[in-house]
């Protein structure tokens, strides 16, 4: 017994000494490469920095700059307008097909992989497909369009019809959320059904009161990451127009006006004031989700 | 009862099959068109197969950019990435699941919250960081990080390791193993399925990254594939049949790669924890 006490305190410190050894890679990865950046970007953001010459502190002058820079404002309204295009019509449609893969039908497997291959795909070659896809002439769907006796829009010759077709683009690579809320799916207990079943619901009643309520934690947590990311959208736009953002801007998307002003024009004070100012703005909106999260979102076990 | 079921479920492939052949179509198109001779291109209504498949377009694609060149450095930099996210994540992952140390909670939740931080925050002064130790230029900036741990596998790792019995680790001690061979002999074989799906994750991520690569690489002895495809895209008249299968080249190798490693992929996420 005497002996026991020590023992097991020290197989405690061997594991606490192990423990941080065992993080101590991921603990300096996050001091260099999160932390660190995190911390001087905004001391940048005060300041007017281009590498080479020395640094500059400006004080506010780079945020006043920002409200009068017309760029920076079409970049935020791009941005916002594709995204409340982008995030809803993803949510539909990712729990649509989840929820149909999620039928026991035949070639199940088959769907899940077609959904999820545009995932894989990069980004320039996507934009590369897709801008041969849409070709207002030649292109495959405004042909498959005209079989019903409309003729297609112009795509992304337009300026109107630029970001309705990214948000299409978009649709196409959602295999990731789709995935998840098939997982969420499978997480919806059995017992649900059953008690439903004995009340004589149907398929669409069920699907209506029983899975989607249970599924709110993960379209949540899915819409919250879609959020993120869309108002960061950068690569497929950038690609699509070699970074211009054309036709007339509508494609200039915040975060390439952000990459232009940083590796183009070498305005790093600049960029870092865009920076903080998206940072805000993705915070701003995942606080709004989360207070709003009490009136839709229901968690299983709380019964 | 029986016969309306039977009538919802044929409604839902229908709709099911509608949605998988319109995300299957564009894979199609890019081939078909990849194999299309040029007179069959600009033509109205669109021609769906060619004939005969003109094979020399990807002859001709392979050789209009230095396109062994980009492939070697793009699968340079997605092997050396691979390897860092593979030898960094299960360490971290192990010491937030199965080790009992003080901050490990706070560890767990700071690894959490920089899945938020926007990469626009951090590419300048990183830049900045890189460019003062000479490596802008280099694969190393593309590289070096993901040998300090990617929160995002890291997360997926603890939970993985989370769920493994605790007899285990337990028999290994008594038998005396110290804390890193039993990571490394017992825990970490039974991670295979989840070590497939990171690497696999950050093998597409390296090889389909973009921005990274336009950041860092101005030379083009250095390019990858991705900013490759974009100058070619740039300094041609647009040969879409080459561009389509330089496109389908590019994209071939990570499909294999995930019809490869599919089952585990499967097995390998445990998205315990994504509620809540």
């Amino acid at each position: 017994m005497a002996r026991k006490v020590p023992k097991a305190a020290n197989a405690e410190r061997v594991q606490a000494k192990a423990g941080m050894l065992f993080c101590l890679p991921w603990i300096l990865g996050l001091a260099i490469f999160y932390a660190y950046p995190l911390l001087s970007s905004i001391f940048y953001s005060f300041s007017a920095y281009n590498v080479v010459s020395p640094y500059k502190w400006v004080g506010l002058l780079n945020y006043q700059m920002l409200l009068k820079d017309k760029v920076f404002w079409i970049g935020i309204s791009n941005t916002l307008i594709y995204a409340a295009m982008a995030v809803p019509l993803s949510a539909l449609i990712g729990i649509l097909l989840a929820l149909l893969l999620n039928v026991k039908l035949p070639g199940r497997g088959i769907f899940r992989t077609v959904f999820y291959m545009p995932t894989l795909v990069p980004v320039v070659a996507t934009s590369i497909l897709w801008q041969w896809l849409l070709n207002p002439q030649f292109g495959v769907v405004n042909y498959l369009i005209s079989l019903f006796g409309i003729q297609g829009p112009p795509w992304l010759g337009d300026p109107s019809w630029a970001k309705p077709s990214l948000v299409l683009m978009a649709q196409w690579t959602l295999g990731n959320a789709v995935i998840v809320y098939l997982a969420g799916l499978q997480d919806i207990s059995r017992d649900f059904y059953e008690a439903a079943d004995i009340d004589g619901a149907g398929t669409f009643q069920k699907s209506m009161h029983i899975t989607l309520p249970l599924l709110t934690p993960v379209i949540f947590f899915n819409v919250v990451m879609s959020v993120i990311n869309t108002l960061q959208v950068f690569t497929l736009p950038y690609a699509l127009t070699l970074g211009t953002g054309k036709p007339a801007n509508s494609l200039m998307f915040y975060s390439m006006y952000l990459y232009n002003n940083a590796f183009a024009y070498m305005k790093m004070g600049y960029a870092s004031a865009m920076a903080w100012i998206l940072f805000v703005i993705i915070i701003a909106f995942t606080l709004l989700l989360f207070r709003s999260s009490n009136n839709w979102v229901f968690y299983q076990d709380e019964g | 009862m029986h016969k309306v079921k039977r009538l919802g479920k044929l409604a839902a492939f229908l709709v099911l099959l509608v949605f998988g052949i319109a995300y299957f179509f564009p894979f199609f198109w890019m081939v078909s068109t990849a194999l299309k001779p040029d007179t069959q291109l600009f033509i109205y209504p669109p021609r769906m197969l060619p004939d005969p498949p003109k094979w020399s377009n990807f002859y001709d694609a392979v050789t209009a950019i230095p396109f062994g060149r980009y492939t070697m450095n793009s699968l340079t930099i997605a092997a050396l990435a691979t390897v860092g996210a593979l030898i960094s994540c299960p360490l971290a992952g192990y010491g937030l699941a199965r080790l009992r140390w003080k901050g490990r909670d706070l560890l767990m939740i700071v690894t959490l919250a920089v899945l938020m931080i926007p990469n626009q925050v951090t590419m300048v002064p990183l830049f900045i960081v890189f460019s003062k130790v000479k490596l802008v230029g280099t694969f190393a900036p593309l590289i070096i990080p993901m040998f300090f741990g990617v929160p995002y596998y890291i997360f997926l790792m603890r939970q993985f390791f989370k769920q493994l019995p605790k007899s285990l680790e337990d028999a290994a001690r008594i038998d005396g193993c110290g804390e890193f061979r039993v990571y490394w002999s017992i825990m970490l074989p039974l991670c295979q399925p989840c070590l497939l799906t990171i690497g696999m994750f950050q093998f597409v991520a390296s090889w389909n990254d973009f921005l990274g690569p336009l950041i860092y690489l101005n030379d083009e002895f250095r390019y990858t594939l991705q900013i490759g495809l974009q100058q070619y895209k740039q300094s041609t008249n647009i040969q879409w049949t080459q561009l389509m299968a330089a496109a389908t080249l590019v994209a071939l190798p990570v499909i294999v790669l995930y019809f490869t490693v599919q089952r585990a992929f499967v097995e390998g996420i445990t998205f315990g924890g994504v509620k809540g």
